[in-house]
């Protein structure tokens, strides 16, 4: 499989990328040379194979439902780019 | 006092111990050291006054007879790693005045035995490259040159500050992640010690995340000793990292001179590439040698869906890695470029803030997991990954130890001499290493000889999961029989 230029738009909107178009030529060659290279896993033969979950086998611990964590506003904002009280900004969402 | 910077981790936790030098004696070596070595670009942070402020409060433990078993010891910390009130970047324009409010577990685990932080070391952006060549700070230079020759070369990477600060001397050990081979291949390189651990063996917690089914702290160290002695303190169950196995952390250091008599090392054909340099074939035959004189049994070994792993690989992790750092939207921390629209503000910023290499990887992460091609590319590398982790198993359900391998496919090369037109130059450094994660193993990467360069080599050795003491006793006999290797310095 290849992708061509309007996939590549589609690709870098979807992970929120924004990419002139001068790039795009550049970028669909990278792209398609990476996706020609894992092209061949599409020969294994993965018939009645799990696909991974987890890596080690380990039972999920649980933990009691309680607040362990809080109370700390000024941290969370700390790195804020735009804050306002206690509140981060953003450009407007609704007109 | 700049001696005080060539002994090893082991060396200068003992005369420290007995007082033959202070902690702050030990850490203004080191301080001096790292100036006289901006050269290298290995640190993008220093931050001697803290590091002065921690060896004073080592040296009043160390009298008050209240030593922890890393105290006073100077340490590099790889800028992957969340350090409370110290810049934290992970080599990223879009992280570049992020300050955490928190420590990564690990870290804290090292305070806690009462190591010293000398500063923040640099590595490819978001751990993304073999080379530390993609770091918003520029490359790291390795500390080795060729024989006869003044080109700057990669130390490897992605932890490329760590390992060329160890075989500075610029620290007398650091912390380093290993993703797809970001600790072992960069050890090789610079002809250092690095050993990833088992997945789960360290917690996660406070690193920032790549791919977060392959990452694993680990630390890289001037010799296999050192190298166990800073694990003990790294490894360990956190319940902030569900992942994190909660398992005793055996005094790895005791595992050092056990006897290696009657273990088994596999061999695997698969790993004999095409065209593999001839060098490297002899100094893996050397190693092979070395560990039969020691007593192993060598047996021929097949982990036959190894070159799967590399694209399967180039699969899941930048589809972990589009979901990850889609956090980076320029709204709770990092870096913000001002737009009309909320859409347009993600955009710019991620646009902006991510380097080429990390971009691309998102993208290739997006596709794969888009709909209409999840199954064809991520749930058949997942199949894919679960064959390479079975093929293992078998292995060593014959009776195998651990595997001993190549640790790189060549040398270290130059600046810009790789993955330039073809991405997947770069990506095949990883090819022996990338396996190991794929199945959440243990590795480590011991330096074995010099090539015809005059650069540092380094063997691999994979062990069972949660085996790393295998892989201490097996690496100290390649490194009695080997030696060490240090650069000329010209920095």
């Amino acid at each position: 499989m290849s992708v061509d230029a309007a996939t590549v738009r589609r690709i870098a909107h979807l992970a929120r990328i924004a990419v002139a178009d001068d790039e795009i030529a550049h970028l669909q060659g990278e792209l398609n040379t990476i996706l020609q290279f894992v092209e061949q896993l599409a020969e294994v033969n993965c018939e009645g194979v799990e696909p991974m979950t987890s890596v080690t086998p380990m039972a999920m611990k649980q933990r009691k439902d309680e607040i362990t964590d809080g109370g700390i506003v000024d941290d969370v904002l700390r790195n804020a780019p735009s804050r306002e009280g206690n509140y981060f900004l953003v450009p407007k969402v609704v007109e | 006092m700049t001696e005080l910077t060539a002994l090893t981790l082991a060396e200068a936790r003992d005369g420290l111990r007995k007082r033959a030098f202070s902690a702050a004696e030990l850490t203004d070596a080191h301080i001096v050291a790292i100036e006289r070595a901006r050269a290298l670009n290995a640190y993008v942070i220093e931050t001697p006054d803290a590091a002065r402020a921690m060896a004073n409060a080592a040296d009043a433990r160390l009298k008050a007879g209240e030593a922890g078993p890393l105290e006073g010891v100077p340490l590099g910390i790889k800028d992957l790693f969340a350090t409370k009130d110290v810049r934290t970047t992970a080599g990223s324009r879009i992280l570049a005045d992020f300050m955490p409010p928190y420590e990564s577990t690990v870290t804290a685990q090292l305070w806690r035995d009462g190591a010293v932080m000398l500063g923040k070391l640099n590595n490819d952006e978001f751990a993304m490259g073999s080379s530390n060549e993609t770091s918003c700070f520029g490359p790291v230079i390795n500390p080795w040159r060729r024989t006869g020759s003044n080109k700057a070369l990669v130390p490897g990477g992605s932890s490329g500050g760590s390992a060329a600060a160890v075989a500075a001397s610029l620290c007398l050990g650091a912390t380093a992640t290993d993703t797809g081979g970001s600790i072992r291949q960069p050890a090789a390189f610079t002809g250092t010690v690095g050993i990833k651990p088992t997945y789960g063996r360290c917690s996660r917690w406070g690193i920032v995340a790549f791919a977060s089914s392959l990452d694993q702290a680990g630390p890289i160290a001037r010799t296999v000793r050192d190298a166990a002695i800073l694990l003990r303190s790294m490894a360990g169950h956190d319940p902030k990292d569900s992942t994190s196995a909660d398992r005793a952390v055996p005094d790895y250091e005791a595992a050092l001179g056990k006897p290696v008599k009657g273990m088994t090392i596999g061999i695997p054909k698969e790993y004999r590439l095409d065209g593999l340099a001839p060098e490297i074939d002899k100094l893996w035959e050397q190693g092979v040698a070395w560990l039969k004189a020691a007593g192993a049994n060598i047996v021929a070994v097949s982990l036959p869906h190894t070159k799967y792993a590399l694209p399967a690989y180039y699969i899941v992790a930048p589809a972990e890695a589009s979901s990850n750092l889609a956090r980076y939207d320029g709204v709770r921390y990092g870096l913000r470029k001002p737009e009309r629209d909320v859409i347009g503000m993600y955009e710019q910023t991620r646009a902006e803030g991510f380097g080429p290499e990390v971009r691309r990887r998102i993208m290739i992460g997006t596709y794969v997991l888009s709909a209409g091609y999840y199954d064809a590319y991520y749930l058949q590398a997942q199949k894919v990954r679960t064959l390479i982790k079975r093929d293992f198993e078998q292995c060593f359900a014959q009776g195998v130890d651990a595997i001993l391998t190549p640790a790189t496919p060549s040398d270290a090369f130059g600046i810009g001499e790789k993955g330039g037109a073809d991405p997947i130059e770069m990506y095949l450094n990883d090819v022996f290493t990338v396996t190991v994660n794929m199945a959440g193993l243990p590795g480590i990467a011991v330096p074995a000889g010099l090539s015809s360069d005059g650069l540092p080599l380094g063997l691999q050795l994979i062990g069972r999961p949660f085996d790393e003491e295998a892989l201490f006793a097996l690496g100290a006999v390649i490194e009695q029989a080997a030696g060490r290797f240090t650069p000329a310095r010209w920095w």
